[in-house]
């Protein structure tokens, strides 16, 4: 990725971003986030098919905002996930450069998030044949059924919260389960416990998850967690017909139109 | 003193683990789930796992269970009564497939829950496990054992140590411990004799990445460096590492209240959550995420070896291979060693 | 059965005392008389007090181990615990596990004055300490104490404040942040370590003991160096987030050492060893 390796170089040698965030080798088969702040970093830096990770975590995190603008290697659900962000005020186009990085691995350099916006909003959020397929069988099961599920699927979770750091939407600095007064959510990681955490989250999640899979990537014991996720947004599509993040910041859950459905309300 | 050496048959150990269950003992295993391997109770042989370098979780679980009750409590009119955990339910537990790394690891576990005062609902469940430890013919770039004092075919934390003396071959067993002869003893026609059992060159080998005391006297001086925080930038906070770790036992108490009665539980923390440290007045001695990174390290290499003479670290590399973000300790400690303060 | 250390020993309130807004202090006896008997602590010794049900909260005991028969402890209703605690009335049954952390050596101190600073809501971890010593007046010269509180409403222990003031063998100093006053404030006003300074006592042969917010120990620190007390003979006590109280849970965890088991109790000597994580 010899173009965006020059750009970058360019990027910080001029000063116009302080730190850029992209993908370097890890250990083994893996990449991770690379944090370039000099510009012979730039070598270190990578692109190929299996930088997924989702780096918008990131822009939110004290330590790095402290470092002054930053530039970020942006795939679409990295897009997505910014021009969420800046729909809830934690970004924008001051501290925040976006080289993104299309489908076919060409780097497009974006002068603003509303030129990120009108990108990413040529891609419909779909979810992929192998998940649908899942959800489909999910769909099909008795309550009974489905609840057994979740509770052996779950059983494993030990509330490590990797699933909450890797989700850029996660960012607030005292989480729901943070709270003693009340203890909404139970600490320790039983059943109850488990099963409460992570459909709070999807639940937090409605509208402004965009599938990224970062949650179910992160999680150490590979619990199919994402699935929950996938529901709520096959649900908005259904009721609400879909969602798509939006500078314009109509969040889904939180805008009352008056052609809404009412037909729950009894 | 002379180990107790037997051969096992290939064989046999479906034979042993069916006796063990009929004798009532409840065996804790490696058992793959999604592609991951954690040890749980295992209902058959077939169940546990083969041809893996490292399994998910470490056995913690067994002596410390991620989470536990520690009493029970009823709320009368004017009066409390609180009932302690009762030592009595715990099972006798075989804890089979327990790598080198981490029966040393109990060692740690064991220091840190009684140094001072002892920790009795920790060691009762101790004392009704049998570790059976399988020894590594196989590591990873992620395995760094013998740079921490052990080594893939370490007897110490086992009480029986099976190594496979070839890729089919049948196992060398030590027998370590008076837990191990009662093993022994319960399924003696499967212990045989073992005159020619060799064990060095079925293990694997593990060089030594990096001078364990060489980074404790070099962490002495290195806590206001700036490395810290270069290090753990893409660090993201959770407790992956923690909890898959076989020496990590920090922990939290909690009271779950169900009406006039409920109880108190201990389950696993992390130094690594941003709220460990924060006071109810709202100050954080460990702001941000370099700070308690910083703490994993110091703790582990540097405060434990000193206050409770033991590393908090069995190079079993499981750390490294959970994180999310590839924050490989193995990395960063060479690192440590050769950055200049 | 005490051979489980998580199990707290069941305790009646006897007493509730209001102190300040906010703050209230409990006086506890053992349910188990035998308990009573056997129990024994020394000052500067906390432990963990729980509203079962809801969770346990640290304090210190803030009594004098030469007062047999009951402990007593001070807080101030800020969090979960202490809410619950506060909700309690005399009669009600809490649990109590301890007594925690290392003590002030007092057998060191025969024979010294003693300089006790204190503001606010750390009144109680010095009462404990206070009482202690002048329970034992003789083997000790000149005692002062100096208290400050933001306002006359917030000193904690008013009764005592009285008593210790009608004492000879103790001199009184108590002042409140300028603007705290009443209109029938006698004592001082201004912040605590401004009025060290002021009344500034002699460092020569005096130990001097000090527990307060983070920003009056801060700046009383220096004061009390200028005035020639050595680094060894200042003692604090610090406050960490703790949980089990005896060195397994890892919260309080600071450097090498471990607040509820190397402290509370430490000396600016150690203090400055430590690196600045408390």
């Amino acid at each position: 990725m010899d173009e965006l390796k020059t750009r970058v170089k360019e990027l910080i040698e001029s000063g116009i971003v302080n730190v850029v965030i992209g993908y370097e080798q890890g250990t083994g088969n893996k990449t991770r986030a690379l944090f370039v702040e000099k510009p012979e970093d730039t070598s270190k830096l990578i692109f190929d098919s299996r930088c997924i990770m989702n780096l918008a975590t990131y822009i939110t995190k004290q330590e790095i905002r402290e470092k002054g603008r930053i530039g970020i290697v942006a795939t679409i659900p990295v897009m997505r996930s910014i021009i969420q962000l800046a729909s809830e005020f934690q970004v924008s186009d001051k501290n925040l450069l976006v080289l993104g990085i299309t489908p076919e691995s060409k780097m497009i350099e974006f002068k603003n998030l509303v030129e990120v916006e009108t990108y990413i909003h040529q891609f419909r959020i779909e979810i992929d044949a192998r998940n649908k397929e899942m959800l489909e069988k999910l769909g099909k099961m008795t309550p009974a059924e489905r609840w057994k599920f979740w509770i052996d699927e779950l059983a494993p979770c030990f509330k490590c919260y990797a699933c909450r750091a890797a989700c850029p939407m996660c960012y607030c600095h005292r989480c729901t389960v943070d709270f003693n007064q009340p203890q909404w959510i139970p600490v320790p990681s039983h059943e109850i416990g488990n099963l409460e955490w992570h459909i709070m989250r999807a639940v937090h999640l409605i509208g402004r998850c965009i599938d990224c899979d970062a949650c179910a990537n992160a999680c150490p014991l590979a619990i199919p967690l994402n699935l929950l996720n996938k529901r709520m947004l096959e649900d908005a599509k259904v009721h609400f017909g879909g969602y798509q993040p939006s500078l314009k910041g109509e969040h889904l859950m939180s805008t009352f139109k008056p052609d809404d459905k009412e037909n729950f309300i009894h | 003193m002379n180990i107790d050496k037997r051969l096992v048959r290939k064989d046999s150990l479906e034979k042993l683990f069916d006796i063990l269950k009929q004798n009532s003992k409840t065996i804790f295993a490696p058992v793959t789930k999604n592609g991951k391997i954690s040890f749980d109770v295992a209902e058959s042989y077939k169940a546990i796992a083969t041809d893996y370098i490292q399994t998910t979780q470490s056995s913690k679980n067994v002596a410390f269970p991620r989470t536990e009750k520690i009493l029970d409590y009823t709320k009368g009119k004017n009066s409390i009564s609180v009932k302690p955990f009762d030592y009595q339910s715990i099972p006798e537990t075989i804890i089979w497939g327990v790598r080198p790394c981490d029966a040393m690891g109990t060692g740690e576990l064991s220091a840190i829950f009684n140094w001072d005062s002892k920790d009795e609902i920790f060691n009762n469940r101790l004392s009704r496990t049998t570790v059976f430890g399988f020894s590594c013919s196989k590591a990873d770039e992620s395995c760094f054992c013998t740079s921490v004092g052990g080594n893939p075919g370490n007897t110490v934390g086992s009480d029986i140590l099976f190594t496979q003396m070839g890729e089919n071959g049948d196992y060398l067993a030590e027998i370590l411990t008076e837990k191990g002869s009662a093993i022994v003893t319960l399924a003696a026609g499967l212990f045989g004799k073992a005159d020619k059992a060799e064990k060095e060159k079925y293990i694997a080998d593990v060089p030594v990445k990096f001078d364990q005391n060489g980074i404790r006297n070099k962490l002495e001086k290195f806590f206001e460096s700036e490395h810290w925080v270069e290090q753990s930038l893409r660090c993201i906070g959770c407790g992956a590492c923690a909890y898959v770790c076989p020496t990590c036992a920090c922990f939290d108490i909690q009271d779950e209240s169900h009406g006039k009665s409920g109880s108190r539980v201990r389950c696993w923390d992390s130094c690594g959550f941003s709220l460990f440290t924060l006071h109810t007045s709202g100050h954080n001695p460990r702001e941000v995420q370099s700070q308690r990174w910083r703490q994993r390290i110091m703790h582990k290499f540097s405060y434990m070896p000193e206050r409770l003479s033991v590393y908090g670290c069995t190079g079993c590399g499981r750390c490294s291979r959970a994180c999310p973000v590839d924050m490989n300790i193995l990395e960063h400690l060479i690192s440590i060693q050769e950055v200049s303060i | 059965m005490m051979d489980n250390i998580y199990m707290p020993w069941l305790m009646r309130i006897e007493k509730v005392t209001y102190e300040a807004p906010g703050v209230k202090t409990f006086m506890l006896k053992f349910i188990n008389e035998e308990d009573q008997n056997k129990f024994t602590f020394k000052a500067g010794q906390f432990g963990e007090y729980s509203v079962y049900g809801v969770g346990e909260s640290t304090f210190c005991i803030a009594s004098s181990p030469t007062r047999k028969g009951y402990i007593e402890c001070t807080f101030r209703q800020t969090g979960k615990v202490t809410n619950a605690l506060s909700g309690c009335e005399e009669g009600s049954i809490i649990g109590f596990r301890g007594p925690y952390g290392n003590i002030f050596p007092i057998d060191e101190w025969k024979g010294k004055n003693l300089l006790f600073i204190a503001g606010g809501i750390a009144l109680p971890p010095m009462r404990c300490v206070i009482w202690n010593t002048l329970d034992l007046r003789n083997n000790f010269k000149d005692v002062t104490i100096i208290y400050g509180a933001r306002t006359v409403k917030d000193l904690v222990y008013k009764h005592e404040l009285q008593e210790w003031e009608r004492r000879r063998d103790v001199k009184l100093i108590t002042t409140v942040d300028p603007g705290g006053e009443s209109p029938d404030w006698k004592g001082e006003i201004g912040f605590v370590p401004t009025i060290v300074e002021k009344v500034a006592p002699s460092s020569a042969n005096t130990i001097a003991i000090i527990c307060g917010p983070p920003v009056m120990i801060k700046y009383t620190f220096p004061v009390l160096a200028k005035l020639g007390f050595t680094d060894e003979s200042i003692y604090t006590t610090l406050e960490n987030r703790m949980k089990c109280g005896f060195g397994k849970c890892g919260r309080c965890n600071v450097g090498k050492v471990y607040v509820c088991k190397d402290g509370p109790v430490f000396t600016l000597a150690q203090l400055k060893q430590l690196p600045d994580e408390y």
